[in-house]
């Protein structure tokens, strides 16, 4: 399985870790870590797997293709959590979320974890970042 | 630096229709004509645009080959707000004396999908199902309500009124109430949003002519002002649509720093202002933008609304003919019907749904992708 996109997040000893980057004037952390002719100005850094729901909501339609990718058509469509995750010190993200069971409410403690997102023009599975309610 | 008067208005109605884009941008022109008593050959600059029905000039044929300096404006969501923002600084600096603002546009049916590319971000982004203007409104109003205390019922009471005002909208897209609980108990889109919390792309059309204090006083128009005009693009820190991430630390958004530059100009404050016309893309947008553009504190609109503030006839009128929840948003006319509906109301020709006291100024405030915002006053 590969990610949907490079440098989007790595395998470490210690579990997945999203790929942002640290602006070299001031520091500032962004994600993704910005490619092409802005790639230069950042250098790479590993973002806490562990963060605090920000918002979130259920996209419940499925969105137009292009640009959404996902292999399942309106039928075989389901609903599913996207929100903002803040990651204490560094930034807030953007994520698909899987709350299961779990009530959301800000600040709710949420992990990162990679899972299977579709099949790629060559048929192969690709993998996106999630973030999971701690319980779910 | 002139002074500048809003002369002549004109709308096709929004909503579904067969003509084109363009003829109804076309249709819009030639009303703003007639209602300024003008002619198309009058006219010394034009400005406008449209988002997704083509460029605004090919309208020229058809309005007639006069030579005029037309000049396209593409500008996101604030098309129409740009062009009247050109035509504003057009009069203002003294160098003409009638400009004609264009907005008009034809979206297909459905949420928009922009391509990331266009807007400077990975393909990823939208492959995942993230890049998504719905999920946006969604999330900002979420957090909005656990952070100052606004109900799900709130959120319905604006889209209730929206309908009722509509009503007496002839301008207006879906012109029939809904009942509080059917908006409520509506299917989910985004959560906390049911459909009729949600405005749709639509269609239309809307014009306005503007001329220097000369022209205005020829043509017996020198009654409305436009007073300041101003935009405003995302600074750091603001919560945007189509952000992969975000500042932790918090900064004000594009309209409160487009609605200060906007009162300072006119030398006016948000207790001067007697009908609003706000961004309400969603329900959540109008309750949010109420206190961004600062007509309360934030976590006040919870008791304003309840209590019928933003209703015609309460003190703070917001979006008197059903705004873009009734009307729809047609993205290069939206910000213009906002204008054409304060000019309206100014007049004393709203109808079933004018403001009471003959109101005296008048805002408007549109906000959109990629993060901006655009704000007029109007007063007599």
């Amino acid at each position: 399985m590969r990610a949907i996109a490079p440098e989007l997040f790595i395998e470490t000893p210690e579990g997945p870790r999203l790929l942002g980057g640290r602006r070299h004037e001031n520091g500032e952390i962004v994600f993704p870590l910005p490619q092409g002719g802005e790639r230069a100005f950042y250098e790479p850094v590993e973002l806490s797997p562990r963060g605090r729901l920000w918002s979130w909501t259920v996209q419940r339609f499925r969105p137009k293709s292009p640009p959404y990718a996902g292999d399942e058509d309106e039928r075989g469509f389901k609903p599913y959590a996207v929100g903002y995750v803040e990651l204490p010190g560094e930034v807030i993200v953007e994520a698909r979320l899987e709350l299961g069971e779990v009530e959301p409410r800000l600040g709710l403690p949420m992990r990162l974890e990679i899972v299977p997102f579709n099949h790629g023009a060559d048929g192969d599975w690709q993998s996106c970042y999630i973030f999971r309610a701690e319980g779910a | 630096m002139s002074e500048v008067f809003i002369v002549g208005a004109g709308i096709h109605p929004f909503g579904r229709h067969e003509l084109s884009g363009l003829d109804q941008g076309v249709f819009a022109a030639r009303a703003a004509l007639a209602d300024a008593g003008v002619e198309w050959r009058d006219v010394q600059c034009a400005f406008g645009g449209s988002f997704a029905a083509g460029d605004a000039d090919a309208a020229l044929p058809r309005l007639g080959l006069t030579g005029v300096q037309f000049i396209n404006v593409a500008n996101g969501c604030a098309t129409g707000g740009s062009a009247l923002l050109s035509a504003y600084w057009a009069i203002k600096s003294g160098e003409f004396d009638l400009a004609m603002v264009l907005g008009f546009d034809k979206h297909p049916r459905g949420s928009f999908n922009p391509a990331p590319a266009d807007m400077g971000l990975p393909d990823w982004y939208g492959e995942l199902g993230m890049m998504l203007t719905t999920q946006f409104f969604a999330s900002k109003i979420q957090r909005y309500m656990a952070l100052h205390g606004i109900s799900r019922r709130t959120l319905g009471m604006v889209a209730e009124k929206a309908f009722a005002n509509a009503v007496h909208a002839p301008h207006a897209w879906r012109r029939a109430p809904v009942a509080l609980d059917d908006i409520l108990n509506a299917q989910m889109v985004n959560d906390p949003l049911t459909k009729f919390m949600f405005c749709s792309p639509s269609e239309g059309g809307a014009a306005l002519i503007l001329a220097s204090p000369a022209r205005a006083r020829q043509l017996g128009r020198d009654q409305i002002r436009l007073r300041g005009a101003a935009m405003r693009t995302r600074v750091k820190g603001s919560f945007e649509v189509f952000s992969p991430s975000l500042d932790i630390e918090r900064g004000p958004s594009p309209a409160e720093l487009a609605a200060k530059a906007a009162f300072e100009m006119a030398g006016m404050g948000p207790r001067d202002m007697n009908v609003l016309q706000l961004q309400d893309t969603e329900s959540g947008a109008e309750i949010m933008h109420m206190a961004e553009n600062g007509f309360c504190a934030h976590g006040e609109q919870e008791a304003l609304i309840q209590a019928g503030a933003t209703r015609i006839g309460g003190p703070m009128p917001v979006n008197t003919d059903g705004g873009c929840l009734a009307c729809g948003e047609p993205i290069g006319a939206s910000g213009l019907r906002q204008v054409y509906e304060n000019v309206i109301q100014l007049r004393g020709l709203g109808g079933g749904r004018q403001v009471p006291g003959n109101p005296m100024s008048g805002y408007t405030q549109v906000y959109g992708a990629p993060g901006l915002a655009a704000v007029t006053i109007i007063g007599k």
